[in-house]
């Protein structure tokens, strides 16, 4: 039995990592010309299964993928484009010290199970966030909520320990459930435009268009995910049209064969998953600026791009990808240039350079990145030793127990460049400056300011080059022409199927 | 025959608990964490403490064990560390699929193997008997995932006529499209194992052509087919029944490899999720029940080898008569 498949280690990877370095996204296809079958099926597949029905158990990326926005609702909703819109929330107000919200929920909402939404169901719904065994990837960020009030049945107000801009944001990652609910994690209960159909485990999970819904009905009957660990069986059932679209492509050589025919669609949108060699800040020699700020300028990311993705993905000079609200293109700082890279060298006291071990996953595409920054960094006499490991492994010997001198890794989250504001992550960047921003930005009034805050620390830990950020992979979407209205952009794993039309 | 059998049971029960012993303690000895699949990068020592704690990954070793055994016992493969369901109805559920697919490839490899390792032992000075053995050689030593990706392009992608991969929601409840949707993977295997099995009933064939017996059942008048079928084929049966039960079995943990390809939810994909989020519980069940299988499979080879040779009988059980 040979289990070092790929794929399925991004399954594994999926469920460890994606939980927090999730991407955020997801945009709608303009185009809905024509008329369109209203009661069509449309079977979407997916490498990423749910573990469970319940993101506060553990659920994984699949889950989010499957049932955020179409099965469960938030307060908010975080668009395609990285936008906050209200959902739940009709409207709300924040007192003039930042530090109560007062909520106003939508009238005439209902749960799946038929009863109302109320304010008491969304506390619940906080509180399971917030619960000592929640598995949510965003329970910290939420952790300055002190209290919850419900002083009607439509009104929540909210009390944070101290001020915190992110709030709104983050509330687009809570599902209001119904408090009555049991069974999640096989079950479910919310409000969103669909209601569970039949998971089968390992293979399948269905949909169906929710009579009840409070808001405009789905624009398709149901939706069928498919499940597939393996990216060319998942390719072979889109050729075959056993599914109508792929939510996420990640090989590229397979996307020649969806290029040429005029049956399908190839969809190319933002991601935010950077990959990083992301050295540890706190072991030799990478303590030392200059030795970090040389390994980037010797490393032809542009060369590595091209040669893993083609013609796909985006370079980018810092952690920050361009949905982010503090985008800004920092690509000149960290340019190729090897006669720089052997300056720096010479001047961090490693004219003869050193040698490194770097620690790689198992799964596509660290080993190819891996072996290109080899044979790069040997061209400025570092000898870069390849170590890899599965993504349990990495999880243990780099995240948990700083075990490491560089490593390669994919964060896939959008706006987690406040990361580098922790001198205790893994990556061991510790700079009080930009702590300091980072807090402040947290606790900036207005998002004009926020904005500027992070600039700073965008561009000061490009400057400091805290870690090498390769490339931005791409977000392709290949589909069926039969399709319209599908995310481009799959922002935080979430795909909204309720506007995906299908013709006859 | 009564003595043997309590002899067989206890062998099986003492394999089994041999087995989970084995299986647990190598499962801990991997590098990793369970609790990693729990945690979500950012997670604090608490939540990771929690985590641990939550699934009991946090207790002493003899402690899970012996929970674990406990729950054995009662028939509870226990729960899934990351997704919290229970292992023993998914196992069965997947079941559902495994042992079909299993099932249908071996009565098929056997089909092709018997008269085709018949053939080309009786008929190996001729063109066509050499050429079957040699494809038998070439076949063994084809990959798997190669042949069913093969297959995959000539009868899904470019004719059309069945699908590519996946196995109905509806599972049996929708039985043509069930039905249709392992006509490839059954046919992989298949195939794969036929190569081997022909290779077996050729040089079992050999040995017996080869035989005294069969030379005297000869030189008094018998056609070779007619003393094939009166004398040689049972003989020529008992070393590939053995061969055919261990076929099987490996057949039956091999199948993670089929279902990759085809995308089928069966017990191979369960135990490769399972192992690469180090689920315990998930990777225990689905080993112990693939290890109670295989131990079943080889004390059904067992029974039917006594039942074709009577000698065994005597020589298996120990008793003299």
């Amino acid at each position: 039995m040979r289990l070092n498949k790929p794929a399925l280690y991004t399954a594994a990877t999926t469920a460890t990592l994606a939980l927090v370095l999730t991407a955020c996204g997801g945009s709608t296809t303009g185009a809905t010309g024509g008329s369109w079958d209203k009661n069509a099926t449309v079977d979407i597949g997916s490498l990423y299964e749910p573990q469970n029905l319940d993101n506060t158990a553990g659920g994984g990326q699949g889950v989010t993928e499957a049932l955020n926005g179409n099965v469960y609702e938030g307060l908010f909703r975080l668009t395609d484009d990285g936008k906050v819109e209200k959902l739940l929330a009709q409207d709300y107000e924040t007192s003039a010290d930042g530090l109560t919200y007062t909520f106003t929920l939508r009238d005439g909402v209902k749960f799946h199970s038929g009863e109302e939404l109320t304010s008491a169901d969304v506390k619940y719904s906080l509180e399971k966030v917030l619960a000592d065994d929640s598995q949510s990837a965003r329970r910290s960020n939420l952790e300055v909520v002190k209290d919850i009030a419900t002083p009607d049945a439509r009104t929540v107000e909210v009390t944070l320990s101290k001020r915190s801009i992110s709030f709104v944001y983050n509330l687009s990652y809570v599902w209001i459930i119904n408090s009555q609910a049991k069974d999640l994690k096989t079950t479910e209960d919310g409000t969103g435009p669909y209601t569970l159909g039949k998971w089968t485990r390992g293979s399948a999970l269905s949909l169906n268009r929710f009579a009840g819904y409070w808001g405009e009905a789905a624009a398709n009957k149901e939706v069928v995910f498919h499940y597939f660990k393996d990216a060319s069986a998942l390719n072979n059932a889109l050729l075959t049209n056993a599914v109508d679209v792929v939510t996420s492509e990640q090989s590229p050589d397979a996307l020649d064969q969806f290029k040429s025919n005029q049956n399908y669609k190839v969809n190319s949108g933002n991601s935010t998953t950077k990959l990083l060699l992301a050295f540890n800040d706190k072991a030799k020699p990478f303590t030392d600026v200059k030795v970090r700020q040389a390994v980037s300028a010797a490393i032809d990311d542009k060369k590595l791009l091209e040669s893993v993705w083609g013609g796909y993905g985006k370079l980018i000079g810092s952690m920050v990808p361009p949905t982010d609200p503090w985008y800004e293109d920092l690509t000149s700082v960290d340019i190729h240039d090897v006669t720089k890279a052997k300056k720096l060298l010479a001047e961090a006291g490693y004219a003869k350079g050193f040698s490194f071990t770097l620690d790689t996953p198992n799964y596509d595409p660290h080993p190819t990145a891996a072996a290109f920054i080899k044979s790069q960094l040997a061209k400025v006499g570092i000898t870069v030793e390849i170590n890899t490991i599965t993504p349990n492994e990495w999880y243990t010997k780099v995240y948990k127990n700083r075990d490491f001198t560089a490593t390669l890794q994919e964060h896939v989250n959008d706006r987690d460049l406040v990361w580098y504001g922790n001198p205790d992550f893994y990556w061991g960047y510790d700079n009080k400056q930009v702590t300091q921003w980072v807090e402040q930005a947290e606790e900036a009034t207005t998002t004009a300011r926020q904005n500027e805050l992070l600039k700073k620390v965008n561009r000061k830990t490009a400057e400091d080059a805290a870690s090498d950020w390769l490339y931005l992979y791409p977000q392709i979407v290949v589909a069926s022409t039969k399709l319209s209205g599908y995310p481009l952009n799959g922002l935080n794993s979430q795909f909204y199927a309720y506007d995906i039309k299908k013709t006859g | 025959m009564g003595r043997y059998l309590l002899r067989r049971l206890t062998f099986l029960v003492v394999s089994l608990a041999l087995a989970s012993v084995v299986l647990f303690v190598l499962l801990r000895l991997l590098p990793g964490d369970p609790a990693n699949a729990l945690t979500s990068v950012g997670a604090s020592p608490d939540q990771i403490a929690a985590a641990r704690h939550s699934i009991g990954s946090d207790r002493p070793l003899p402690e899970q064990f012996t929970r674990w055994l406990g729950q054995l016992v009662r028939g509870d493969l226990g729960t899934s560390f990351v997704s919290s369901l229970p292992v023993g109805p998914e196992v069965t559920a997947r079941l559902d699929l495994t042992l079909p697919l299993t099932l249908a490839a071996f009565v098929l490899a056997v089909v092709i193997a018997v008269p085709v390792g018949f053939v080309a032992a009786h008929k190996r000075h001729t063109w066509y008997g050499a050429l079957l053995s040699g494809i038998s050689q070439l076949g063994m030593a084809v990959p798997v995932f190669w042949l069913g990706m093969i297959l995959i392009a000539l009868f899904a992608l470019n004719a059309g006529w069945l699908p590519s991969g996946g196995f109905p929601q509806d599972g049996w409840d929708a039985p043509a499209e069930a039905v249709r949707s392992l006509v490839l993977p059954v046919v992989t295997i298949a195939l794969v194992m036929s190569a081997s099995l022909t290779r077996y009933v050729r040089s079992a064939t050999l040995d017996v052509v080869n035989s005294d017996y069969l030379r005297t059942a000869r030189a008094l008048g018998a056609s070779l087919p007619a003393a094939m079928w009166r004398h040689g084929l049972r003989n020529a049966s008992v070393p590939v029944v053995s061969v055919l039960g261990i076929e099987l079995a490996s057949t039956l943990l091999g199948a993670v490899v089929v279902e990759s390809v085809f995308a089928l939810p069966g017990l191979g994909s369960m135990l490769a999720t399972g192992i690469a989020q180090h689920d315990y519980p998930v990777i225990q069940g689905v080993l112990f029940a693939s290890t109670l299988a295989v131990l079943l499979i080889g004390f059904v080879a067992d029974l039917v080898q006594r039942i074709i040779d009577p000698r065994l009988r005597d020589r298996l059980s120990g008793v003299a008569r």
